[in-house]
């Protein structure tokens, strides 16, 4: 096994331990907080960071047998998973906020004003 | 032009995806691109001929992404941190916040939503007549908007050059 092998591994083990870490704490998020907008949050948007650092990390993987052109291709189709998901995510996060918006759903606050006027005068 | 440049563009990412450089999948590639752009042409370059602002305008886009990233992992930190907080229902304080925008171009609206949607905290749930709604998790994730992403969108798209 060689240095660089070693060096590697680490790095892929921090990144989809972090990746891991923010898909868990989604997770969490999801179920502690109190109203479905702010469910949302926890949901959709832990996982950004969450799927870019896990497939950085097996995009990485990919590689550590050499750089042949089948590897380089398999780490190519895995980083475009993430650029996906940063176009379909936000989107589909804004669709069901929307639908949701549009049904009647207030969000939960704390002062009863569900929807204020930015920046306050 | 805009035909040219959409089928390198295509042809690469068929390349990548199929893997195999034998002439039998390189020429189903090239079938296909040419079928694809003759049906959407005019989706990914909507101007038919290229101008010096196309360029700028990518040249832009691309700087910004270093920037929308960073921005992503600062937010995301915050909303981890309130998901995993003892205290989290003191310190979460969601609102729907309405803020007028001064972008104009579709494509900057669509980049601005997406951008405030991507950054966590924040939701884009409608925009209506030049106000953008937008749902936060608390005060200090809604004190950055519109503000500094929006000027970087601005820039980026030209929006006080042209229309």
């Amino acid at each position: 096994m060689s240095i660089l092998t070693v060096v590697l591994n680490i790095v892929v083990i921090v990144l989809i331990s972090f990746g891991v870490f923010f898909f868990a704490a989604g997770t969490v998020g999801f179920l502690r907080f109190p109203d479905f907008y702010s469910r949302m949050h926890a949901t959709g948007k832990c996982d950004t960071l969450g799927v870019v650092l896990s497939c950085a990390g097996i995009a990485l993987y990919a590689l550590h047998d050499g750089l042949s052109l089948g590897n380089i291709l398999v780490s190519l189709k895995i980083m475009f998973i993430a650029v996906f998901w940063f176009l379909g995510g936000p989107t589909a996060t804004h669709a069901l906020l929307n639908s949701a918006f549009n049904s009647g759903i207030l969000p939960w606050t704390k002062d009863g004003k569900a929807i204020i006027e930015w920046p306050p005068k | 032009m805009r035909y040219i440049v959409s089928f390198i563009i295509f042809f690469l990412l068929w390349v990548i995806w199929s893997g195999k450089f034998d002439f039998f999948h390189l020429s189903l590639g090239v079938i296909s691109c040419i079928l694809v752009i003759s049906i959407s042409h005019d989706l990914l370059f909507q101007r038919s001929n290229f101008q010096k602002k196309d360029i700028t305008e990518t040249v832009r886009f691309i700087k910004y992404i270093p920037w929308l990233l960073y921005q992503i992992i600062l937010a995301n930190i915050h909303v981890a941190k309130l998901a995993l907080h003892p205290r989290m229902n003191d310190l979460i304080d969601p609102h729907i916040i309405r803020f007028k925008t001064k972008l104009r171009k579709d494509m900057s609206l669509v980049t601005f939503a997406n951008s405030i949607t991507l950054t966590p905290g924040t939701i884009t749930i409608l925009i209506r007549d030049g106000y953008y709604f937008v749902h936060a998790i608390d005060m200090k994730v809604a004190g950055d908007l519109p503000g500094e992403m929006e000027e970087r969108v601005g820039h980026v798209f030209m929006e006080d050059s042209d229309g």
